[in-house]
């Protein structure tokens, strides 16, 4: 009972922290553009939070080099279970036009385990929006693992039993 | 370049980059680029009410260079940004971060000369 | 007297990108600033010897989404410098137009930034909404909201027809009715005022020998703006240096609001010139390769940006340096920050407007 109660409450209101690995800055604003009134992701019930220990979402944007990915390491295992990770843009997914660069590892998921991708260059505020809701999907599917529905779109029902325990 | 260009030798450098400061120019910044596989040529842009001036300093790229950083202390980043690239060597360099402004310690390999290891460097 | 070293980023709530200072404080005031910097470090210069010069447009313009225009407009006219390229007029205008209208967002996206630093949280909101109509245009204009990519060598790929511009002359109205209504928002209230008046100061004297540049340096009281020097179509409009003395955040601010309104009037008088240029030529041919040396500077949004570009006749460039305005703001920041409390660290580092991407690249 008291289970079915923190998952709810985690896929109803999740809290996001935001990372800029070595993005150029244009999905960055598109990410924070999401934020804002024309946007507003706040009507999900997410909150843009600084600490990672908050956190059930991390965003990644941007290219993975050889200095950040420490901090995309230790940033990743700070965050309490469950957790997913969403790559933002061309760079996150692959390492885009940079990919040839010598500093550049490539995408987020060498890194860490990424649950959802969000194409373009820079992603469009929509198309971020519909991979967060994407990766509550996921956030729940963890959460409970063999829930009725778990995997779907999303979507949250009261009355969907939760039956597993996390 | 349609601005003028001074060739500067490396003992005249700090000289002449300070003389260029006295007469109220401002430093833009610095600029590096491979000539062949030995010599680098780094040139030192001067601004001073939007006309520009550049110094050119053409050197091996294995002897150390006297650094600017005392003239002008913002120099530092424009000169260690060259030893991270370039892997030359900036004496007296303030502060110095010994090639590892941009790139972790574990990298070896230098960007712009890429048939030249780095491991030597790490002293 | 404790002496402590306090780590600010890499991962900031206040700051978008990663920068990390070692900040040494005695008792809440910071005695010492140290940066440590490559975290957002690529390698791009590197790509010019991959990509053709043709292709490194599109790399350029990836340097930074904020300024991005700006860079390839800088990289283009050195190109278009050494292969001795004449752009028609109207793609000279198009591109100043382009300009500015990245010009206004991006000092709109700082000035929201700034107004969370120090936690004025609906003033932020206010003025991203504000931003969003300039996004509106780049949109229809050019097909993406921030990354334009207008610029090709030898002119612009896209042309804005009249019933556009007569849109953007109608959103530059209502753009300057929603500035001039927060306006006393941001450059009266107590909030603001507190936080930012008298704080990091940085002297006329030491703005100049620190090589500080764009508001920064204008907010010390020195007139420079490389948009004087009048390329693309700069050289036939009419505009001045927006000039502050004080030196501080707050001057510093007042600078980047005066130019957005600036950048209103520039568009107005861009809108006009492009009604009277009958030449409907986009971009001239580009025949040959780039040989020789250029040095080519413009306005970005954040200061002076200088491009070094070397060819030698090959379809790659030997070498493409960008000095980017951050790059020379960070010294000066570094300056500003001793002596201040712990608490303004944020602000102060915001107030140089840094943009980590272009610095490192």
């Amino acid at each position: 009972m008291f289970d079915a109660l923190v998952t709810r409450a985690r896929v109803k209101s999740p809290w996001v922290l935001h990372f800029d690995c070595g993005s150029c800055n244009g999905c960055d604003i598109e990410t924070l553009a999401c934020l804002t009134p024309m946007y507003d992701i706040e009507r999900f019930g997410m909150i843009n939070v600084g600490n990672p220990k908050h956190a059930d979402v991390l965003l990644v944007t941007g290219t993975v080099n050889h200095r950040n990915k420490k901090v995309l390491q230790a940033l990743y295992e700070e965050m309490p279970d469950p957790k997913v990770v969403i790559a933002i843009g061309a760079c996150g997914l692959s390492g885009g036009v940079f990919r040839d660069a010598y500093n550049v590892v490539g995408g987020v998921d060498r890194v860490i385990p990424v649950d959802v991708y969000v194409p373009g260059c820079p992603a469009r505020p929509e198309a971020i929006i519909d991979g967060v809701v994407a990766a509550l999907g996921k956030l729940r599917q963890k959460a409970v693992p063999t829930a009725a529905g778990a995997g779907g779109n999303g979507r949250f029902h009261p009355r969907m039993k939760a039956t597993g325990s996390s | 370049m349609k601005e003028p260009v001074i060739d500067v030798t490396p003992a005249a450098v700090g000289n002449e980059v300070r003389q260029m400061k006295d007469a109220g120019w401002r430093l833009v910044g610095l600029s590096g680029a491979m000539v062949d596989d030995e010599q680098i040529d780094i040139l030192y842009h001067f601004d001073k009410d939007l006309t520009l001036s550049h110094f050119r300093l053409r050197a091996p790229r294995t002897a150390p260079l006297p650094s600017i950083s005392a003239v002008y202390s913002a120099a530092f980043l424009g000169e260690n940004e060259l030893q991270d690239l370039f892997a030359v060597r900036f004496e007296n360099l303030v502060p110095d971060f010994k090639r590892t402004l941009y790139l972790e310690e574990e990298i070896t390999t230098i960007p712009f000369a890429t048939n030249v290891k780095a491991a030597e460097k790490k002293t | 007297m404790a002496r402590t070293v306090i780590p600010f980023g890499p991962q900031h709530p206040v700051l978008p990108e990663p920068i990390h200072l070692k900040l040494v404080v005695e008792d809440e005031i910071v005695q010492e600033a140290i940066p440590a910097l490559g975290y957002v470090h690529r390698g791009l210069e590197m790509l010019a010897q991959k990509r053709d010069f043709h292709q490194m447009v599109q790399v350029v313009e990836r340097i930074c989404g904020i300024c991005s225009m700006i860079h390839s407009l800088c990289y283009c006219q050195g190109i278009e410098e050494m292969m001795g390229i004449e752009v028609p007029r109207r793609a000279r205008l198009l591109r100043t137009l382009w300009s500015e209208l990245h010009r206004s967002h991006s000092h709109l996206l700082w000035l929201g930034l700034f107004a969370d630093s120090f936690g004025f949280e609906s003033l932020f909101m206010q003025l991203w909404r504000i931003r969003e109509r300039i996004l509106d245009l780049n949109e229809a204009t050019a097909g993406n909201r921030v990354i334009v990519s207008v610029n090709v060598i030898g002119g612009v790929r896209a042309e804005i027809s009249e019933e556009q511009q007569r849109w953007i002359l109608g959103e530059m109205a209502g753009f300057e009715r929603d500035m001039n209504r927060i306006r006393s928002t941001l450059l009266e209230d107590y909030t603001v005022k507190s936080r930012t008046v008298g704080k990091g100061v940085l002297t006329r004297e030491m703005a100049y020998e620190l090589g500080a540049a764009g508001p920064v340096l204008r907010g010390s009281g020195i007139a420079q703006d490389m948009r004087q020097l009048g390329y693309a179509a700069y050289g036939d409009l009419d505009f001045e240096p927006v000039v502050e003395a004080a030196g501080d955040a707050y001057a510093r601010c007042k600078v980047r609001f005066g130019e957005v309104m600036q950048s209103i009037r520039l568009v107005r008088q861009i809108l006009g010139e492009l009604a009277k240029e009958t030449d409907p030529a986009l971009a001239a041919k580009v025949k040959g390769r780039p040989e020789g040396e250029v040095v080519c500077r413009v306005e970005q949004p954040r200061g002076e940006c200088l491009y070094y570009l070397k060819g030698s006749g090959k379809p790659q460039l030997d070498r493409v340096r960008v000095r980017t305005p951050t790059f020379a703001n960070v010294p000066p920041l570094l300056a500003m920050l001793p002596g201040v409390e712990l608490a303004d660290v944020p602000v102060l580092v915001l107030s140089i407007d840094p943009c980590i991407s272009c610095t490192e690249r």
